[in-house]
């Protein structure tokens, strides 16, 4: 796979991506492709950069060297005549509009409630007038089961709810793309099936996804792509089936011999 | 509530459900005579101060009875309010401003406000007001212009810093450095998290500063800032040095030295500055309890997580 390919279908383009923090070295030339409506897994070892990945494509960390598109955008950068400049921070707001972020520890405002974490991007970034932006945010509690929950402030809600509010809330700026850094993670058991729930209906409803996460069973699933980081590098991508049934690379095997 | 009502006390109605003989433990409670030897000595310490305060003649009550209400008296606590919430207001703005710079990315700014902070707090506030004081002898005339060019406007330094003027610039200025550190400690106090939480949303700087950061950095504010307000109440006491001659200390101070008996209108300078702390004391708490909404574990909607269904 060569990922560079120009595709019309593509949404997300991530082409030599490199990241340095410091001497570190900890994206080593990442090149993936995510079409519009994939859903595309993540794994890896820990401190093998998934979530330096993730959080190079909404530019909540700059890129050192390399490109990502995501839709018609360049993100981070205005491109004139081969060099690149720095976008203002209001543009880059702009980008980050049509991709949400769900975060392994919620981040959910502690001073709203959840209706009111779900309604505050609406209102305050897009401008939405505030009693549409609230009905939408109760829709939106809806389809993450906790209507009943609108009033509740975050510290009042299970880690399984606080995290289907996060999720409600990206979803309340229809964005064209979804990252998820490993969703599950902080949660009791008995709570992730929830949040998985969700995940997998939004992924049936044609949502682009790129999720972070150790849930093999999830990325046998629904994803449509298993993408193998290790070091730096994509060492393996291919269909679910084929990377957890049949692995190429001595790392893959290796790494899936533990968690599975 | 009915519903709280049977919960709150499930133990007694199984214990009379199943009609089942148990013994209820009634321990003796350990006793504590230390605990009363301490109370005794309280009460006692309390009821001589009352019959010294009752039947000392020094304290001359009457005299405090003529002055609490006496119009100089009550004006002067006029003042004090006024240069105290004017300070106050004053210091704030200048602080939110020098904590804003401090944690900008522009060295000019960080470094502009570690300046102010270093010199404000770092000498006192007597000498800064005697300075204010002394503004007119330093610089007689203040020019309004181009440096080097045209003079567009210019004043008097007496009628633009008059002792009012200074007290607050002095007080305000001061009290600013102060608060600036109080403000930086409330801003690092909200995690990285928040932030990236709000720019992942596609909030701009200004709305994530003022709607994300800044709800949450006053509930670590708030409570100091409360007793920076009490203090400022009390500096004011210090304006006499500019020297600002209305203000609560400089008034009952002046009509003990006319009368020769400090000892009253210390009282009644100590009653007024009490009561005005109790007043702030109150408004602090009503603002804490606001930007403690999420956070104090109040519970402001029923908990119905136990009744919520899996899905
Ligand atoms: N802000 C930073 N400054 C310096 N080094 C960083 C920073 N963020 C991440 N790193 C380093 O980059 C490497 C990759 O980190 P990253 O968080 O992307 O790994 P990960 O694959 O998400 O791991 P995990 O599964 O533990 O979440 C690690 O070695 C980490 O120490
Ligand atoms: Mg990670």
């Amino acid at each position: 796979m060569t990922g560079s390919q120009p595709d019309a279908s593509a949404l997300v383009r991530i082409e030599n991506v490199h990241k340095f923090f410091g001497s570190a070295h900890v994206l080593r030339g990442i090149d993936l492709t995510v079409r519009l409506g994939e859903v595309a897994v993540v794994i890896g070892p820990s401190g093998s950069g998934k979530s330096t990945l993730l959080r190079c494509v909404n530019h909540l960390e700059t890129i050192s060297a390399g490109r990502i598109h995501v839709g018609d955008d360049l993100i981070g950068y205005r491109e004139i005549d081969g060099k690149l400049h720095d976008l203002p921070h209001g543009s880059i707001a702009l980008q980050r509009r049509k991709i949400g972020m769900v975060f392994q520890q919620f981040n959910l405002f502690p001073h709203k409630t959840a209706l009111d974490n779900i309604a505050e991007a609406p209102v305050h970034a897009k401008g939405i007038a505030k009693k549409d932006a609230r009905r939408r945010a109760l829709e939106l509690l809806d389809r993450v089961g906790l209507a009943s929950h609108a009033t509740h402030y975050p510290a009042q809600l299970s880690g399984g709810q606080q995290q289907r509010v996060a999720i409600a809330r990206a979803l309340a700026m229809d964005p064209a793309l979804m990252l998820f850094d490993e969703p599950t993670s902080a949660l009791d058991p008995e709570l992730v099936g929830d949040v998985l729930d969700v995940m997998k209906d939004l992924a049936r409803s044609g949502m682009t996804m790129i999720v972070v996460t150790h849930e093999i069973g999830f990325a046998r699933e629904v994803g449509d792509s298993l993408v193998f980081m290790d070091e730096g590098v994509v060492v393996e991508r291919g269909a679910p089936r084929d990377v957890l049934g049949n692995p190429q690379h001595a790392r893959t095997r290796e790494f899936l011999s533990k968690v599975l | 509530m009915s519903e709280g009502g049977v919960t709150a006390v499930p133990v007694v109605s199984e214990f009379t459900a199943s009609s089942q003989k148990i013994e209820l433990i009634s321990a003796t409670p350990v006793r504590h005579p230390g605990r009363w030897v301490g109370v005794a000595v309280i009460v006692l310490a309390c009821i001589l101060l009352i019959q010294s305060l009752a039947t000392n003649p020094n304290y001359h009550w009457d005299t405090v009875a003529t002055y609490i209400l006496d119009v100089h008296v009550v004006q002067a606590v006029g003042w004090t309010l006024l240069l105290t919430v004017a300070s106050m207001i004053l210091a704030t703005a200048l602080a939110v401003a020098l904590a804003l710079m401090r944690v900008s990315e522009n060295p000019v700014f960080q470094w502009t406000s570690w300046a102010w902070v270093w010199f404000f707090r770092g000498t006192p506030v007597y000498t800064q007001l005697v300075f204010w004081g002394l503004v007119a002898v330093l610089y007689p005339k203040i020019t309004l212009g181009v440096p080097f060019g045209p003079e567009l406007l210019q004043f008097d330094t007496q009628d633009l810093i008059t002792a009012g003027v200074a007290a607050l610039l002095g007080l305000g200025l001061n009290e600013s450095a102060y608060l600036a550190e109080i403000f930086r400690a409330g801003l690092k106090s909200v995690g990285a998290g928040q932030m990236e939480a709000a720019e992942a949303l596609g909030l701009r700087k200004s709305k994530i500063m003022w709607r994300i950061v800044l709800p949450q950095a006053m509930r670590v504010i708030i409570p100091p800032t409360g007793n920076e307000a009490i203090g400022m109440l009390k500096t004011t006491s210090l304006v006499l040095a500019i020297p600002f001659t209305m203000d609560l200390t400089f008034v009952t101070n002046s009509a003990a030295n006319r009368l020769y008996l400090p000892i009253p209108l210390l009282i009644v300078a100590a009653s007024w500055y009490l009561l005005i702390t109790s007043i702030l004391m109150v408004g602090q708490h009503f603002i804490e309890r606001h930007y403690g909404k999420g956070f104090d574990g109040r519970i402001l909607a029923p908990t119905d997580s136990a009744l919520e269904g899996r899905r």
